[in-house]
């Protein structure tokens, strides 16, 4: 199995960083074509976040670095609302033409806490082995 | 430490997930709550035998753990933290990005306009 810590697109838009900038880190632009709504505290370690109908992100600003860079932090989507682990995204813009090239990468879904890994892999190595050969036992005299 | 083997274990998750009858026993003791063999034999449509015979798989994926307890009374509770590393790359796969962006070309390009 080969599953991703991190994907990665790339797309070009006709109008300059400047305006895909905006369009990124306001509440305005967010909430034009990503969230419902917005809200956004941009400095790095300000938080933000977007609403849908059922759904709310919160997010940690991490990287401001105007007109180039904006990256943050969010839970990932799916998993439980306790689960600590959150990926980066990281929005990159680069002058191409009269237009920008967007990168976006989001990176971290392969984490894994310490405590998760503990659970997760030591917390099963005793105990039910032997109970399941007791199982075994008795569903041999049960039959 | 050494890094976590995390596709081992989502590994794990994924066969035991790939059958109906380990799906039906998980499916039961998520919902009920932690179950004997017998009782799950008395609540599925599959014999004991086989069932004692998936509990020792999920027990080894970690999906499982059996309660001590009296020796032909033992439960089998769910164990989800394997299933918390399997989520996680199940949302790197879910993830979408390409409709977002869509979106937001959209977005800049209807500014055009304006």
């Amino acid at each position: 199995m080969a599953f991703p810590d991190r994907i990665e697109r790339t797309v070009e838009v006709a109008q300059p960083p400047g305006q895909v900038w905006a369009a990124l880190t306001t509440a305005e632009g967010l909430s034009g074509w990503f969230g419902h709504e917005a809200a956004i505290d941009l400095r790095p370690g300000g938080s933000a976040s977007m609403k849908w109908d059922s759904y709310t992100a919160d997010m940690r600003v991490e990287r401001v670095e105007e007109p180039a860079v904006f990256g943050f932090t969010w839970h990932i989507y799916g998993l439980p609302e306790d689960d600590p682990r959150r990926t980066y995204v990281e929005f990159t813009l680069e002058p191409a033409g009269t237009g920008t090239r967007l990168t976006v990468v989001e990176s971290g879904f392969a984490q894994l806490s310490e405590d998760a890994y503990r659970e997760a892999y030591g917390g099963n190595t005793e105990g039910w082995a032997s109970e399941l050969g007791e199982l075994a036992g008795y569903l041999d005299a049960a039959s | 430490m050494p890094p976590p083997d995390i596709e081992a274990i989502a590994e794990q998750v994924f066969v035991a997930l790939a059958d109906p009858s380990r799906r039906a026993i998980l499916a039961a003791l998520a919902s009920g709550g932690p179950a004997t063999a017998t009782d799950l034999a008395a609540r599925l449509p599959i014999t004991r035998q086989a069932i004692a015979k998936h509990l020792a798989l999920l027990a080894e994926a970690g999906l499982v753990t059996a309660e001590p307890g009296e020796r032909r009374r033992v439960r089998y509770r769910l164990h989800s933290a394997p299933m918390q590393v399997a989520q996680q790359f199940l949302a790197a796969m879910a993830r979408d990005w390409d409709r977002p962006l869509g979106a937001l070309k959209d977005h800049l390009s209807k500014g055009d306009t304006q």
